[in-house]
Formats: structure tokens, C-alpha cells, sequence
């Protein structure tokens, strides 16, 4: 509900000072690249991470904190705060990785990193929406910006069509989704979540609101890539400069989960026997298609985009489950999945020099014997991605197919794990081109200080979180103790 | 006072036009057009409920979602354009560079 006499208080600029902090950064930025002499743009990305940075400061002090801000349109919880130093670790390393990147591709512009903070505001003002209207803000305002960026490269032939199929599949999705929203309105009466839930709970069934559920679940489902509502998937992120592929794969998808779990557990809690059966298939459905699909691919952007089209399949389970037990590994499996995905596109982004794609996966032909580090680490990645112990993704398909079992979905569990194992298959073939092929030719990488520090931030956490997953996990389950009505 | 139905099944018919165009017009300045009646699909329905339930909100978002729809179609338009002088197409079937 919006308040009647609507006074701004300092206490609801507190509350939004990360985001403030990002966008106003981002307006900064567009105005230095103005001043700053071409050559000294890499001071840019210096200047974004600070502003990163200090968001993440913010975040930090205002963790633990709980309140509703701007009449309920904003909610500041920790379950918020925990995504937004998610998309905080997500973009400062896409930042690293993009840095030398953006160079050899001739996108090196300033509007580059002040559209992706522009976006990371708008992921960031999703996770903390209390309210329709933040929500359909926020996820446009990511979106829109996402369009621009992978269109970027506007003068090659590829960014140009995969920024058109984006944005034609990408507002199509808006368009189903804010009519759900006006269905539940119409429903509910009210664009607030937690008034809307409390108008639902005695409500059995109404077919209006049945509707409301079905066309949000599209919208949400065309956001994180479920089937059948993938198809734009993969065509997007092997078109669209490595870098910003990297970002969307991950960000995207951890910002939406994470509204989508709000709005399905505290809105439609009520009626939930109605959906799971919905995403149960859903889920399956994303889970068989994209792991087989992965194995065919010989792009390895593509391959990737399969891979990530799975694992929604797979953390979908999270919300199927609900309850404490799916929310947080739902939200445990989110913060691996950042760390392992932006790792193996990482080492893709590497292989970018002039004049070379290096995007098949027989360029990767005999890494190890010319770089045995770069092999080592997209080997990490993909024993993580493919859940495979010691490694963090291992400790993320545990805790996630245990809440299944926990909740009697043993057979979904069963599924989840064959067809992780499935997966196996194609992501283990990368690591055999990498050591057992001879290469075909001198290999060079793109090696930059930044890549270094991320791909070595990355690594280093898969494997912690692999071995000591406990700070983690108890983090997460620090962050869900305030959220109400879950289901 | 014209009954919420009326406006309900006008929003629908709205809505599924918009739909049919995006899935089976080629020409994609067709197609961003369709989608800018599915988004006022949902604002004819944001302010009918938003009359019947007596409350302001749903008007409001209406404003929200036409700020919104401007931007996403100016970012749209350029994506055309550039398509346009870099392809000379937009026949969303010629766009066949990156395979489904």
C-alpha cells in the first residue's frame, strides 16, 4: 500500500543506501568517462569496483537489519542483504574479467560499466522489492540495461542479433509478467506482497488468481531459463560478449530465484499444492532437456548456456521444497553456482585474443601442456559444476536433493542426481580435450592482473566451500530466520 | 456504470492480439509494437481494478509501466536500427546467425 501523506524519512534512505550508493555510482561514471582521456579508461573499472565496494559496505552495516522502507514498496531483510552481496561479488568480478576483455573485443566504453552497475541496481531493487511495483522497476531496469549490453558490440554481426532476440524474448516475458501482476491486483486488491498474501490465505482456488500464478510463473520462468521457456538462452549468451554472458548467467539468475521464492512462498504460499505440481515439471522437464542438450553443443558459450539452463532445473528444487530447509539451499546453491559459472566463463573469457574466438570447445585442445593453471582451474569448474566432491559444487547438489528427500520428493531427488550425472558427461569431456589432446598450436591467453585475481578469488572459494562449507550454510540459515509466512 | 467484466474481456482480447502478433508476425518492428499492447493489456486492467477496488495504487502503476514501456522502446528502437543498417533485414527469420 502506498502511504497517504508520502514523507521520504531518513530512516527509508538508510534502508536504500546500497542501491542509492550504485546508481548514483553509475550517473558518476557516465559523467568521468566524459572527462577522463581515452587511454585512462581501465580507471573506470577501478573507480566501479570502489563504488562496489562501498555498497558492499553499506550492505554489511545494515546485514542484520529488518524493516520495511517507502510504505512496504522496499524491504530490507537479511535474506535480502545476502543476495545483494551475491550480485556484489558478481559484478566486481565480472569487472576483473572484463578489463583486459573488453579491450580485444572494442567495446572498452565507459557506458559499459555504468550499465552494468545500472543493472545491478535493478537486480538489487528486485531481491529487496516488498511490492509489485518495485519488483516489474527493478527487473526492467535490469533488463533494459542487459539488452543494451549485449548489443554493445553493435558493429559485429553476432551481439547485434542476440541483443534483438533478447529484447524481443526478454519484453515479451515483461509483457506476460506484468499481466499476472494485473491479475493478482485484481485479485488481491492490492500491490503489496504481504497484504496480498494475507488476502490469499483463506482464498481456495479462485480461478482468477490461478491465472495470475500461471502467467507469473512464465515471466519468472522465461527470467531464469527454465524450459520451455529457454529457447533464448543459449542464442543470447553465445552472442553476446563473453563478459556480460559471465554476468547474466549468474546475476540474473540469483536475483530472480530470489524474488521468485519470495513471491511464490509468501504470495501464493497459501495455495502451494496448486503450483508444485507446476514446477515439479517444470523443473524436470529443464533439468533432462538442458543436460542433454549440453552434450551435442561444440560451442562451449553454448554448452555453458545448457549447463545453466540445467542448473535452474536443478535449484528449482530449492523452491518446490520450500519451507527453511529448500530456502536455504536454495540460497546456498545460488552463491555457488555465481562463484563455479563465472569461473568457467573466466577461463573462456581468457581464451578471447585478437583475431581468435576461442570460443570451441576443441580450442581448449592441450591446455594443460601450455598452461597447466588455466587448465587446473576450468578443471575445478567443471568437477564443481558437475557436483563432483571435494569441490563447493558437490556441498550445493547435497544440501538441495537432501531437502528433497526431506520433504518426500525422493524421486525427484533420484532425478536430479542421474541426470547430474549425465552432465558429467559433457562437462569431464572439456577436461579430457583439456589434458589428453595434444594442442593443435600455440596456445595464448589473455592473461590480465585482474582475470588472475578473480579467477583465483573463484577458485579458491570453490574449493574452501568445498571442504568447509559450514560458515556458509550458517549463514544462510541466519538469513532466512526473519522471513515470514514461509511455506 | 459499465460492469468490470466489460474491461476484464477487453484487456483479454488485448492481450491475446498482442500475443498472436508477437508469435506470428515476422517483422519485428510489428512485434515490439504487439508487445506495447500487451503491456496496456495489463494497464487497461490495472486501472478498471483499480476503479472497482476503490484504490489508487493500480493507476499509479500504470504510470510506472508507461515510463517504463518508453525506455524499453527507445532501447528498442535502437537495437532495430543497428540491426537494421548491420543486417538490412528485420525479418526476425533471417536472423538465423545463431541457431535455435
Amino acid at each position: 500500500m502506498i502511504p497517504q501523506a508520502s514523507m521520504i524519512t531518513s530512516a527509508d534512505l538508510t534502508a536504500v543506501l546500497p542501491e542509492l550508493i550504485i546508481s548514483v555510482g553509475a550517473c558518476l561514471l557516465l559523467l568521468v568517462d566524459l572527462v577522463l582521456p581515452k587511454p585512462a579508461r581501465d580507471w573506470l573499472a577501478y573507480l566501479s569496483l570502489v563504488i562496489l565496494a562501498a555498497a558492499g559496505a553499506a550492505t554489511l552495516q545494515l546485514a542484520t537489519a529488518q524493516a520495511e522502507a517507502f510504505g512496504g514498496l522496499f524491504i530490507l531483510d537479511p535474506y535480502s542483504s545476502y543476495f545483494k552481496l551475491l550480485l556484489y561479488l558478481a559484478t566486481g568480478l565480472t569487472i576483473l574479467l572484463s578489463i583486459r576483455y573488453i579491450q580485444i573485443e572494442r567495446i572498452h566504453l565507459g557506458e559499459y560499466y555504468a550499465f552494468l552497475l545500472f543493472s545491478t541496481s535493478g537486480l538489487m531493487m528486485m531481491v529487496s522489492s516488498g511490492d509489485l511495483i518495485t519488483i516489474f522497476l527493478g527487473l526492467e531496469l535490469a533488463s533494459v540495461s542487459l539488452y543494451i549490453l549485449a548489443g554493445l558490440n553493435r558493429h559485429e554481426l553476432r551481439p547485434i542479433e542476440a541483443s534483438a532476440k533478447y529484447f524481443v524474448l526478454g519484453s515479451l516475458s515483461a509483457a506476460i509478467f506484468l499481466y499476472g501482476m494485473s491479475l493478482l491486483f485484481g485479485a488481491t486488491g492490492t500491490t503489496h506482497l504481504s497484504t496480498a498474501a494475507a488476502a490469499l490465505a483463506h482464498g481456495q482456488g479462485d480461478p482468477v488468481l490461478v491465472m495470475a500464478m500461471i502467467f507469473l510463473l512464465v515471466g519468472f520462468g522465461f527470467k531464469v531459463a527454465v524450459v520451455p521457456f529457454h529457447m533464448w538462452t543459449p542464442d543470447v549468451y553465445e552472442g553476446a560478449p563473453t563478459s556480460v554472458t559471465a554476468y547474466m548467467s549468474v546475476a540474473v539468475k540469483a536475483a530472480t530465484f530470489a524474488v521468485f521464492l519470495r513471491v511464490f512462498l509468501e504470495v501464493f504460499g497459501s495455495i502451494k499444492p496448486q503450483w508444485t505440481g507446476w514446477l515439479i515439471g517444470l523443473s524436470v522437464a529443464t533439468m533432462v532437456l538442458g543436460n542433454l542438450a549440453a552434450i551435442v553443443q561444440q560451442n562451449i558459450k553454448r554448452m555453458l548456456a545448457y549447463s545453466s539452463i540445467a542448473h535452474a532445473g536443478y535449484a528449482m528444487i530449492g523452491l518446490i521444497v520450500g519451507g527453511e530447509l529448500g530456502t536455504m539451499s536454495l540460497m546456498l546453491y545460488m552463491a555457488i553456482y555465481v562463484l563455479m559459472n563465472l569461473g568457467a566463463f573466466g577461463v573462456v573469457i581468457l581464451m578471447r585474443r585478437a583475431g581468435v574466438m576461442g570460443e570451441q570447445i576443441s580450442d581448449l585442445s592441450g591446455l594443460a601442456k601450455e598452461h597447466p593453471a588455466a587448465a587446473l582451474a576450468m578443471l575445478i569448474f567443471m568437477f564443481s559444476l558437475a557436483g563432483i566432491p571435494p569441490t563447493a559444487g558437490f556441498v550445493a547438489k547435497f544440501y538441495l536433493f537432501m531437502a528433497a528427500v526431506d520433504a518426500g520428493l525422493v524421486w525427484l531427488a533420484v532425478a536430479g542426481v542421474l541426470l547430474s550425472a549425465v552432465s558429467a558427461y559433457y562437462y569431464l569431456r572439456v577436461v579430457m580435450v583439456m589434458y589428453m589432446k595434444e594442442p593443435a598450436g600455440p596456445i595464448e591467453l589473455a592473461w590480465s592482473p585482474s582475470a588472475v585475481a578473480a579467477l583465483v578469488i573463484v577458485v579458491a572459494a570453490t574449493v574452501i566451500i568445498g571442504l568447509y562449507p559450514a560458515p556458509l550454510v550458517g549463514y544462510t540459515q541466519d538469513a532466512i530466520l526473519h522471513l515470514s509466512n514461509l511455506r | 456504470m459499465v460492469p468490470l467484466s466489460y474491461y476484464v474481456i477487453l484487456s483479454a482480447i488485448v492481450f491475446v492480439i498482442g500475443l498472436a502478433g508477437v508469435l506470428i508476425r515476422r517483422n519485428i518492428v510489428i512485434i515490439l509494437l504487439s508487445i506495447e499492447l500487451m503491456l496496456n493489456a495489463a494497464n487497461i486492467n490495472f486501472v478498471a481494478f483499480s476503479h472497482y477496488a476503490e484504490t489508487i495504487v493500480g493507476q499509479v502503476f500504470v504510470f510506472f509501466v508507461m515510463t517504463v514501456a518508453a525506455a524499453e522502446v527507445t532501447v528498442g528502437l535502437a537495437i532495430v536500427i543497428a540491426l537494421y543498417r548491420r543486417r538490412a533485414t528485420l525479418n526476425v527469420e533471417e536472423l538465423t546467425l545463431l541457431k535455435w
